[in-house]
């Protein structure tokens, strides 16, 4: 198996169905059994800032103004005005029309914009149109690309469709000597199978994405670690045989400083330490920062600290 | 009665049954889980007989029930000052309903006579009906419409605090149980209450009434286990507006440290008493500090 496979139909269908399938009752025991670790005080302290540096910190709504978008640009780059050693957060994920503001408002500060493309969240648009879309944030300085797949096409079966529109956004984002990361967000909430999953990890992968993402954040069920449990274990299969490293990150249904530090768990149990970087472990998130920042300050002045005493965004 | 029923009902009486105890679990956001870490501890009558295992908390369970009294707390004060006053009332009446358990448990936790336990939870459900009837008069006279040199309207109203932490006194059990989560919530906040040693038995029996109430989870969340070791974190934490010390002993080291911890955000905290009479009327002594008074200018004649 090698990266250069062509990506016809009858090629795809014979590798990803020749996939092992998964035991899905061990992977929820596997994820169950990772989540009751206990991470505690220097650790702790460790796997919090970790989690604030990989948060890709998003706002997607309908209603989002660019005063809105400055506002979160602000708190990305310093979540704890008043504490200089918390650490900025990896990206801030808006939609396309925003990147233009969002860009203005981190110029400098390292802190990356990602914008999520392609007919975002439902994928219901011509190819034309998504490339279009996505040529547009590119050229407006987005960093990284979140993509979403045409899950009616993956569900059935037409995988060559999937992986042609998924390389064909890969070029896109490519424009004009730009190099923007394509992150592939495959919606585990609507694959229905673990296998699935595992199917459309693989597929995204051979395709060309940089990250595998879990969900939109518009579906439910979005994130859960099973499912990251398998993305990851596709990703340290695909750098076994492939040699290249592709990065995950679930996104959507993580609140809580508790359920991050399980993710991180998982992931150096699972894919290795290599991937416990904000090159390559993302949260797609909103308000897990403020929780994160509220552990962080209970750590810091053993006081248990309120929603009163964060932004709400 | 047929021949096989009244045999089956024989053997019945005859067999040794095993008794189904309850188990003594915390309340909390309106459910009744054990305690984070999994701890309880015995509570014994005054002679030292074996009475129940009771939740021990700990300072996550308190943090859990901080937490869960803050989403209660919006809806809580947004239901209207009626709504509130029959919520209470309702207590009243389950608490009425279930009398002798109440008195019984009392007898075994406390000692005592009946009589006296009885006159107990007559005084308590006493209390929660008279503190009903306080839910929409509070405005009235604790608000005013203020004369201003200007042309100005200038009204003062009652508002809730927000999360009121409460230390119950060891006895008496249920009316001082009552007479510190009542008027608390009167106002419209939300209460976590620490229920110590063997108030822990009518503490988890109170819950039960509550839960069949109508107040909403998570208005009235109740911890039982030791006051010194939870107090300090609840005393401490800033998502917390106001500190009842009852069930602390006044001039103690303890209670000057949750008062210096409790500045840090500038909680209201009521003083613990000496020799409280708690079957005194108690006024409005303890409704009063939890409320914040709102004033607006409104501009007229313009």
């Amino acid at each position: 198996m090698t990266a250069q496979l062509a990506l016809d139909e009858a090629g795809l269908r014979r590798l990803l169905h020749g996939l092992p399938p998964v035991d899905q009752v061990g992977a929820d025991a596997r994820a169950a059994k990772l989540g009751t670790r206990s991470i505690k005080t220097s650790a702790k302290a460790q796997a919090l800032d970790l989690a604030v540096r990989m948060v890709d910190l998003t706002t997607l709504e309908g209603a989002d103004t660019p005063g809105k978008v400055r506002a979160l640009c602000a708190k990305g780059i310093r979540p704890e005005p008043d504490q200089p050693d918390c650490p900025s957060v990896a990206a801030i994920c808006v939609y396309g029309d925003m990147v233009p503001t969002a860009k203005a408002a981190l110029a400098g500060t390292g802190v990356k914009v990602a914008a999520v493309a392609t007919a975002f969240p439902s994928g219901r648009a011509p190819l034309a149109v998504k490339l279009a879309d996505t040529v547009a944030a590119v050229e407006a300085g987005a960093d990284e690309i979140d993509m979403v797949i045409d899950r009616g096409a993956f569900l059935s079966g037409r995988y060559a469709l999937v992986a042609e529109e998924i390389a064909a956004v890969k070029a896109a984002c490519r424009t004009n000597g730009h190099d923007a990361h394509l992150k592939v967000i495959l919606e585990t909430g609507e694959l229905a199978t673990y296998d699935n999953v595992k199917r459309a990890s693989w597929l995204a992968m051979l395709a060309g994405a940089d990250f595998i993402k879990t969900s939109t954040g518009k579906v439910s069920p979005a994130a859960t670690l099973p499912v990251t449990l398998l993305m990851l274990e596709s990703v340290r299969d695909f750098r076994a045989q492939t040699g290249r490293q592709v990065g995950v990150k679930p996104a959507g249904g993580i609140r809580t400083a508790k359920d991050a530090i399980k993710y991180l768990v998982t992931v150096n149990e699972t894919a290795g330490p290599d991937w416990l970087d904000p090159d390559w472990f993302r949260f797609g998130a909103s308000s897990l920062l403020n929780d994160l920042l509220l552990q962080r300050r209970k750590l810091a002045t053993g006081v248990y600290s309120g929603p009163d005493y964060v932004t709400v965004d | 009665m047929s021949k096989t029923a009244a045999k089956n009902a024989a053997a019945a009486a005859e067999a040794p049954r095993s008794s189904v105890r309850k188990t003594y679990k915390l309340y909390i956001g309106g459910a009744f889980p054990r305690s984070e870490s999994g701890r309880s501890y015995t509570v014994t009558a005054p002679g030292g007989e074996f009475i129940a295992n009771a939740a021990q908390a700990s300072r996550k369970d308190a943090r859990d029930a901080v937490r869960a009294a803050r989403s209660a707390q919006a809806g809580w004060a947004k239901a209207t000052a009626y709504n509130r006053g029959q919520v209470l009332y309702r207590i009243a009446e389950m608490l009425e309903e279930r009398r002798d358990q109440f008195a019984q448990q009392i007898v075994s936790v406390e000692g005592g006579a009946s009589a006296a336990a009885y006159a107990q939870v007559d005084a308590a459900v006493d209390r929660w009906v008279w503190y009903a009837g306080w839910s929409d008069k509070l405005s009235q006279v604790l608000g005013s419409a203020n004369s201003v040199a200007g042309p100005y309207w200038n009204i003062s109203s009652p508002e809730p605090t927000g999360v009121v932490a409460v230390l119950a006194p060891a006895t008496p059990t249920l009316l001082g149980l009552t007479s510190v989560i009542a008027p608390a919530i009167v106002g419209g906040n939300a209460v976590v209450a620490v229920a110590p040693d063997a108030c822990a038995v009518p503490a988890v029996t109170l819950g039960e009434v509550m839960a069949t109430s109508d107040l909403p989870g998570g208005v009235v969340n109740l911890l039982t286990g030791s006051t010194a070791e939870l107090a300090p974190w609840l005393a401490a934490h800033l998502d917390v507006n106001a500190l009842d010390l009852a069930g602390v002993e006044a001039g103690s080291e303890l209670a000057r440290e949750l008062e210096v911890a409790a500045a840090e955000n500038l909680k209201r905290v009521v003083r613990p008493g000496r020799d409280h009479d708690w079957n005194a009327d108690p006024g409005l002594a303890r409704v009063k500090p939890f409320l914040e008074t709102k004033t607006v200018w409104h501009p007229v004649g313009i």
